[in-house]
């Protein structure tokens, strides 16, 4: 059989995204991204993303047949975000898959989010090792997950106790007065600052588990911020910024790394969209480099939710003869790691 | 071959029409489930009609107003079953077609009004000319029941369920998918774009300012 032609939606956010993948090989990338309408609620609300959602799901699905220069007819499988994630917004999209498939008489695959996170890198750097170390970091979540075989087998480590990763870069760069998403622009402003400028504290960095905690450091920040000011005092944003971004990616990286080394696991793969973090890219390479441990980051498009990692977890469930998804199952905004396909 | 459907209330309805007769129906009241129920409600209809989806050659859907997760779920799979075997999507106010049931089943003689609830103590309502054809006077407004203050004849889950706020209530409940098939095949109906009636905006309020973290 010649490679699987695979169509993938994801909407489990505010991203209205469609992939479309031949096995391996990324054919279109299209996303609608509602977040110029959350941004004066300084984060993302669900029925507004769920509106955007049902407008551009049908246009962005024709961006991507006409990129990838192929129709619906041709198709192989279909592939849909069931969860985890908001749970209205993901009902767009499963509901439309299953329309779409009902239609075209094609199966489909409802898919677990976090897999497909680690799935898409298998576009950018060829087949996962088996097995291999996934840490995950968004806005929504922030997750270490052991994935023995991304179509079966994949165990949660560890995950946040209570912030995700991103959720802390949105809420300190409101605290810096910095728009909203606050990851970029955090970044940005970090480049002229200094790392060390504070000791901000580095949650359950070293309590053994592979948790995470990021509700902490936030405070932290807000309380050095509001001091600042109070005593009428500049706030140097650089400095901050890049004292805040490195107890993040210190974290994050050490606990990775301690994860690869407790499993003699070799390979670590980051995704998510934290994961266009510079300082997390460099402080990763660095230490895992030390380690002896193989790094692999898909490129920021392919880690920011979108719908060519589903697409292309699709794509390996169908060459993994997988059985297709019952018609009837559900949006599952809480979907365990563990149900890689409903 | 038309498919009708609605999802704009706790049924779950949707109905094959062949231009002549309604060949397939089916209504399941689920206000949790429409995601997981219309798609097999829709295989069940053409397995039961012996059609497969290529013959359909139009859709109509309900466009609300209605609760809008369970409203979108019948709107982006008549969009997307539409798209997918190029036909064109038409909508209904999803009001009118209850109002197709009531003309059908208890025919009245009077202006009438129905409603279905929207949940927070409000309901969606239009006021209606008796006759064969749907004809809007009034509406779709939002609003307490109480608020509305109508003493003639009224009908559907939203009255049913606030029936102190009303002094003449009856059932029909719910939109029933084969008679609003009908009614667009008869032309007694308006159609307009498949878009969402929401009625209202999305619950969410810009930040105010920071909230401090130190104590004062």
């Amino acid at each position: 059989m010649t490679e699987p032609l695979v169509l993938g939606i994801e909407t489990s956010c505010d991203e209205t995204g469609v992939g479309i993948v031949r096995g391996s090989t990324l054919l279109a990338n299209e996303i609608a991204s509602s977040v110029d309408l959350h941004a004066r609620f300084g984060g993302v609300v669900p029925e507004v993303a769920s509106r955007a959602h049902l407008e551009a799901l049908v246009p962005t699905l024709h961006r991507a047949l006409e990129k990838a220069e192929v129709k619906l007819a041709d198709l192989d499988a279909i592939a849909v975000t069931a969860g985890p994630g908001l749970a209205g917004t993901l009902l767009v999209g499963v509901a439309a898959a299953k329309s779409y498939a009902l239609a075209l008489g094609k199966p489909l695959y409802g898919v677990n989010h976090m897999a497909a996170h680690a799935a898409v890198d298998i576009l950018e750097h060829g087949p996962l090792p088996q097995p291999c170390m996934a840490l995950l970091v968004s806005g929504g979540h922030s997750s270490l997950l052991l994935v023995e075989d991304v179509t079966s087998e994949v165990r949660s480590l560890g995950s946040t106790v209570d912030d995700a990763a991103g959720e802390a870069f949105d809420k300190v760069a409101r605290v810096l007065g910095l728009p909203f998403p606050g990851g970029p622009h955090i970044d940005r402003a970090a480049k002229d600052g200094d790392p060390n400028f504070v000791p901000f504290p580095r949650g359950k960095a070293d309590d053994g588990t592979f948790d995470f905690s990021f509700a902490g450091l936030k405070t932290a920040v807000a309380r050095w911020v509001e001091a600042r000011e109070r005593a009428g005092e500049p706030v140097p944003v650089a400095d901050v910024a890049a004292a805040f971004q490195e107890a993040v990616a210190d974290v994050l990286t050490k606990k990775a790394v301690a994860a690869c080394k407790a499993h003699g696991v070799d390979d670590l793969l980051i995704g998510g969209g934290v994961a266009a973090n510079s300082r997390l890219r460099a402080l990763a390479a660095e230490r895992c480099e030390a380690e002896g441990i193989r790094l692999r980051v898909p490129r920021p498009g392919l880690c920011t939710d979108n719908g060519a990692m589903v697409a292309a977890l699709g794509a390996c469930l169908v060459e993994a003869g997988r059985t297709p998804s019952e018609p009837e199952f559900p949006a599952d905004s809480s979907l365990p790691i563990t149900e890689v396909l409903v | 071959m038309l498919l009708a459907l609605d999802t704009s209330t706790p049924a779950i309805t949707a109905a094959l029409h062949d231009g002549t007769e309604v060949r397939a129906a089916s209504t399941t009241v689920d206000a949790m489930r429409h995601g997981e129920l219309l798609g097999p409600t829709l295989a069940k209809l053409f397995e039961q009609a012996g059609i497969k989806p290529p013959d359909l050659t139009r859709v109509v859907v309900g466009v609300g107003p209605g609760p809008f997760t369970g409203l979108r779920v019948g709107l982006v799979t008549a969009h997307a079953l539409a798209d997918a075997l190029g036909l064109p999507v038409d909508g209904v106010c999803s009001l009118d077609a209850l109002a197709v049931r009531v003309l059908a089943e208890r025919a009245p003689d009077e202006p009438f009004l129905v409603a279905t609830d929207a949940r927070r103590k409000e309901v969606y309502w239009a006021r209606y000319a008796p006759g064969q054809n749907v004809e809007r006077l009034d509406g779709p407004h939002v609003d307490k029941p109480a608020d509305i203050g109508w003493n003639g004849p009224a009908f559907g889950s939203g009255v049913l369920a606030y029936s102190e706020s009303f002094s003449r209530v009856d059932s029909p409940d719910y939109p029933d998918a084969g008679q609003l098939a009908e009614a667009v095949v008869r032309g007694r109906i308006a159609v307009v774009p498949a878009q969402p009636l929401y009625l209202r905006r999305p619950d969410a309020t810009p930040p105010t300012g920071r909230k401090p973290v130190l104590q004062r």
